[in-house]
């Protein structure tokens, strides 16, 4: 929590009372997270027959891609009780930086590649302000939120720069040869694979779950705190530059308000995929299915013919829900708490009185 | 922070310290005056329109709406808490009460103020509920109800628009009406800025505030209410973002879905370039205000010295970035000069 900094008045979850049930959650969560899937997928098919047919769940995932992409360093960061809300940004910011250099004559590989580069760079301002100078993550990330799309909004004011070469820009839209599975998808499905390897069975994943649990333990362990956040803050930059790239081949153009908003859809995926706000806890698969869910939930959505807008409410309402859901446990057993200690404090004032007599 | 505990406590063992730190707040309000003037002259030397009574009132106007927002933004952060929802809340509202006038039109003035006020303590009151009971972070809350309210206005404005022909002259003149030459807007953001910095200065549930943000666990064993006071925060933000929704209107003339889109981070940016802290704990109202008054007079010189007012929002941004790192450096220089003092005192 402590470097969230924004709560008044919790405790991390991790130092209140031993959790005999740890695994359980998990396991749970994420039957719960399969049931919702089946429960989306079940209204999509109901709003359309054709929910299911393969050319559907191929724009599915073309959909999330970028996403997905950028679900997963965030997953990382937010596991290690920091916060990054300046991904979308960072892609929109990529993605005119590409069609700019693309424009200004650059052929289109170097220009993907510096937009990439572009999106480390990013990521290193805000893993500089973050961890060197000590600032909190919310704060540097809500400015550079707001800085990174002003710059590509002062860039590239209007305009919408298209015009990139027709078969690279058609893998935002073609599964690869053979399958119904876009390249989006297909880089976030082999990334997750990484991901969950790193975070679940590396040491590197044991000290991002410790500095989660407890960031003064973790430093008194020997784990790099600073140095790791750094270079997750880097990584979250860097996928969100390569999630930039593969938006504007996507659609073929650059607009400076590319992806704007989209913080909220890539923070609810890992909220949502059961990574604790507080830091310390989650698992990749949650976020994959998580992913899934947000997916078939906003097709469904489309299909049923709600609005863009209308949609927002339900992923605003997801986003909240999935943070109280997994602390109502805690609610509970505190007012538990509060309820014993009244009774006690009622059976001691009773006693005290039959002493008196 | 010491300020605060030392105050409620009402001994003052380290007048220095003290003095230090008061000077440290009084230096940053000095300092974004100082900027404006700087700002303020350089464009004039540049354009001398740029302080035309027509653009210094368009300025004014414009940051006094900010101001307004900011003043609630302030005291919820001042809890160590944040409201991203004050945009959507204020494009909510200024769309109710566009619809409000085009259904009753001569519906009186003060029940419209009232149904802005409502709306916006609706909204804080969701809000304030969500974060206090269910304790999750303000952060996740608040961008999820900016959302979630945005997707209501949404839904129901459609693709309306309502416009200032169909709102009564009485409404329209609280935006472009003046006194002396003052906008009404100015005059009711200088009002509010000083009821709200006599309320922070004087009042013991608002030096509570203070005290949460300094520290909450401290602050809930000296028996502050920590959750009723957070919750009354947001209340008060929302309220503030309410009204400002009916003046937003007044001053704007028409209002769709999108209404504040994007509001709440310039008002963040006001709020910590005038030096509140974004750790909770400390600032002043009167620092967030001339923050928006500063923010407000940079982009209008933006525009003046023919930079195009696309890079307003990167500016916004910048300034944030560079008020939080800026404090961030002052705070570990005066650390160590604090804590020397207060040792050659003991």
């Amino acid at each position: 929590m402590s470097d969230l900094g924004f709560q008044p008045h919790d405790e991390p979850p991790a130092t209140e009372a031993p959790r005999r049930t740890g695994m359980g959650v998990f396991v749970r969560w994420e039957v719960l997270l399969l049931v919702l899937l089946g429960g989306t997928i079940a209204y999509g098919t109901n709003a359309s027959p054709y929910f299911l047919q393969s050319t559907n769940l191929f724009y599915i995932s073309l959909n999330v891609g970028e996403v997905a992409i950028m679900a997963l360093p965030l997953t990382l960061i937010v596991v290690t009780g920091e916060i990054d809300l300046s991904v979308a940004s960072m892609l929109g910011l990529s993605g005119v930086f590409m069609a700019e250099l693309f424009n200004h004559g650059w052929p289109i590989w170097p220009a993907m590649i510096m937009a990439v580069v572009l999106g480390a760079l990013l990521g290193a301002v805000n893993g500089f302000l973050v961890t060197r100078m000590g600032l909190p993550s919310l704060a540097v990330t809500i400015g550079t939120l707001t800085l990174y799309r002003g710059i590509a909004q002062g860039i590239l004011p209007t305009d919408t720069i298209g015009g990139f070469p027709t078969g690279l820009a058609s893998i935002g839209v073609v599964p690869i040869p053979h399958t119904h599975i876009p390249y989006s998808i297909a880089f976030f499905l082999a990334l997750a694979v990484v991901f969950g390897i790193v975070l679940h069975a590396t040491p590197l994943g044991r000290a991002i779950f410790a500095i989660g649990a407890g960031r003064e333990a973790a430093f008194f362990a020997g784990i790099r705190v600073k140095r790791i956040k750094f270079w997750l803050f880097v990584l979250s930059g860097t996928l969100s530059g390569f999630a930039g790239v593969l938006w504007t081949l996507r659609f073929a153009s650059a607009r400076y308000d590319a992806g704007v908003g989209m913080e909220l859809l890539v923070v609810t995926i890992v909220l949502l995929g059961g990574i604790s706000i507080f830091g310390g806890r989650g698992t990749i698969a949650g976020v994959i299915v998580a992913v899934a869910i947000l997916g078939t939930l906003q097709t469904a959505l489309t299909a049923d013919l709600i609005p863009a807008q209308d949609q927002n409410i339900v992923v605003g309402a997801l986003l909240i829900a999935s943070v109280i859901i997994p602390n109502s446990g805690e609610l509970y057993r505190r007012a538990r708490a509060r309820l014993r200690s009244a009774e006690a404090r009622r059976h001691a004032a009773a006693a005290a009185q039959g002493e008196g007599q | 922070m010491t300020a605060v505990a030392e105050e409620r406590k009402g001994v003052q063992p380290h007048v220095s310290s003290r003095a230090l730190a008061e000077m440290m707040f009084r230096f940053r309000e000095l300092g974004i005056v100082l900027a404006l003037v700087l700002v303020v002259g350089a464009t004039t030397i540049d354009n001398h329109l740029f302080l035309s009574a027509t653009n210094v009132q368009q300025v004014l106007s414009a940051a006094s709406i900010i101001a307004l927002l900011a003043i609630g933004e302030t005291i919820v952060i001042i809890t160590r808490n944040v409201d991203l929802s004050i945009g959507s809340v204020l494009g909510i509202s200024a769309y109710a009460t566009g619809e409000l006038y085009v259904h009753h039109p001569h519906v009186p003035l003060a029940l419209v103020f009232l149904l802005a006020l409502g709306i916006g303590v609706g909204c804080g009151i969701v809000n304030g509920l969500i974060v206090t009971v269910a304790r999750v972070p303000s952060l996740v809350v608040t961008l999820g109800t900016l959302y979630i309210i945005r997707g209501i206005d949404g839904a129901w404005a459609g693709g309306n628009q309502v416009n200032a022909s169909m709102l009564p002259d009485s409404f329209n003149k609280i935006g472009y009406g003046t006194i002396a030459g003052v906008p009404y807007l100015g005059i009711i953001a200088i009002v509010a800025v000083a009821i709200a910095t006599y309320a922070m200065r004087t009042f013991r549930t608002a030096r509570d505030f203070y005290a949460i943000g300094s520290d909450p666990d401290a602050a809930r064993v000296a028996g502050i209410p920590v959750g009723w006071r957070v919750f009354l925060a947001f209340v008060l933000s929302g309220a503030i973002a309410g009204v400002a929704g009916a003046v937003w209107l007044s001053y704007y003339g028409s209002v769709d879905a999108i209404a504040g889109d994007g509001y709440e981070f310039q008002v963040i940016a006001a709020v910590v370039v005038g030096g509140v802290a974004i750790f909770g704990g400390s600032g002043s109202v009167l620092g967030a205000a001339l923050g928006a008054l500063l923010l407000n007079t940079i982009n209008s010189a933006l525009v003046v010295v023919n930079v195009s007012s696309f890079w307003s929002q990167a500016l916004a941004g910048g300034l944030l970035v560079g008020a939080i790192a800026f404090d961030r450096l002052i705070a570990v220089r005066v650390a160590p000069a604090l804590r020397t003092r207060r040792r050659a005192r003991v």
